[in-house]
């Protein structure tokens, strides 16, 4: 039960920091400085989840595992977060798409994972919720300013949502150490997210003027190490440093 | 055997025949008072209200701090400098642990904290919690201008120079200003 838990917190773990390194590759490079300024916040509220539950997941496997190790030195192959948050940051319009899909999840599943049986996971949840909210919100916002905008925004929404619509079926299929954390009460029951998510991510479309055009053929892996090639590629950026010079410190 | 009788946070206090040092949480508190936020350094990390509790496990002096926000980089400057000051005041082992829950909230902060922020140029957050307002486009909130006090401002942004704070603008004193926002 113990590996259990600690493969789902690492799942935890590896969602929040890989979206967060994709939203970072905005800094800098954002659309206007208030919005490069918001999608950096965002990045450093996942970052701030990532490592809560990196500690968390060190202090489960013991030994010499630290938050850094864990994040740093670990390979493709045992990384445990979904394929939609590996995806390139694309345009401005996959950028917000990605995002409100994955805090739109987050949302639904920390409301539930407060009353996990685990305190530690609990606590997490509870403090990542507020800040959950204020991106649920800006990336609602924001699908509805792009898809109810001008005939530019509204395609390369279309076009995003094409992209991304594959990656969907995933968040919501349950893996063996998510089933195994669901049932001890843990874990959070993934399947039953699947409705309330739909049901707001319908609601914000069409006020969004968009519909579901997405394909309809689903991919899925990620969850058990098997990625798409972009992780490779966020790796390397992200684990340069560590790899190039072992044990360097700021 | 540790010796704190060099420090002035501890009462002595005869049980027995035996001399224990009970901690003077109010003198501990007023240590950590002189400690500032690094990002807002004109707040201590009392009127911030990170600082949940201090207590004493066998010799050793444990602080309970609370990030504000989850990302917050500056918790483990914080936390180091806890240990420095204390160290420094003879406490020879000290802890400082951090919790998440519950979580932490502007409810939290001082009054005093309140007017030190409004001097510095930084709108203190309003008294009541609008975090969890799911409502898309919302006005937003009325935030009172530190420089000129006119009501007449607009938010530029929901997020600013730190997590904890949102852009906004006087529309009468034209003055751009950090709101530390509610949460």
């Amino acid at each position: 039960m113990k590996q259990v838990l600690i493969d789902y917190t690492l799942h935890l773990a590896d969602n929040s920091l890989i979206l967060g390194q994709r939203n970072a590759e905005w800094c800098g490079h954002g659309p206007v400085l208030e919005q490069d300024i918001a999608i950096t916040n965002i990045s450093l509220d996942l970052i701030g989840q990532a490592r809560n539950f990196y500690q968390y997941a060190a202090t489960l496997i013991g030994n010499d595992a630290t938050e850094d190790s864990l994040a740093y030195l670990r390979k493709e192959r045992d990384f445990k977060n979904c394929l939609l948050v590996e995806q390139p940051k694309g345009d401005w319009a996959q950028t917000i798409l990605s995002q409100f899909f994955f805090s739109q999840y987050q949302y639904l599943l920390f409301q539930q994972m407060q009353n996990s049986k685990d305190e530690q996971l609990a606590a997490i949840a509870e403090k990542s919720l507020k800040e959950v909210t204020y991106h649920l919100r800006w990336s609602s916002e924001w699908v509805i300013r792009l898809g109810d905008g001008t005939e530019e925004s509204h395609n390369r929404m279309l076009k995003a949502i094409d992209e991304l619509w594959q990656y969907i079926d995933e968040l919501f299929s349950a893996t063996n150490y998510e089933l195994l954390a669901a049932s001890d009460g843990s874990g959070v029951n993934i399947p039953r997210l699947k409705e309330p998510w739909m049901n707001k991510v319908k609601e914000i479309f069409s006020e969004a003027t968009l519909t579901i055009t997405g394909k309809t053929l689903m991919q899925t892996g990620g969850k058990e190490g098997k990625h798409t090639e972009h992780l490779g590629n966020i790796l390397a950026e992200l684990q340069f440093m560590q790899r190039t010079y072992p044990g360097c410190e700021w | 055997m540790l010796n704190y009788n060099s420090c002035k946070g501890l009462t002595p206090v005869v049980s027995g025949n035996m001399t224990v040092h009970t901690i003077n949480k109010e003198a501990i508190y007023s240590y950590l008072e002189e400690i500032n936020d690094p990002e807002v350094p004109v707040l201590s990390i009392i009127d911030l209200g990170i600082v949940r509790d201090a207590r004493m496990n066998d010799g050793e002096l444990e602080v309970i701090i609370t990030p504000t926000y989850t990302g917050c980089p500056a918790m483990d400057m914080i936390t180091a400098t806890i240990k420095i000051q204390l160290a420094t005041l003879g406490f020879k082992r000290v802890k400082v642990t951090q919790v998440l829950s519950p979580a932490w909230s502007t409810e939290w902060m001082s009054e005093e904290g309140k007017r030190k922020l409004r001097e510095y140029g930084i709108a203190p957050p309003n008294p009541k919690q609008q975090f969890c307002d799911q409502k898309l486009f919302a006005a937003a909130e009325a935030v009172q201008c530190p420089h000129c006090n006119s009501y007449h401002t607009h938010r530029i942004s929901e997020f600013g120079s730190t997590a904890c704070k949102a852009l906004y603008q006087c529309d009468d004193c034209k003055e751009p200003f950090d709101y530390f926002k509610c949460h």
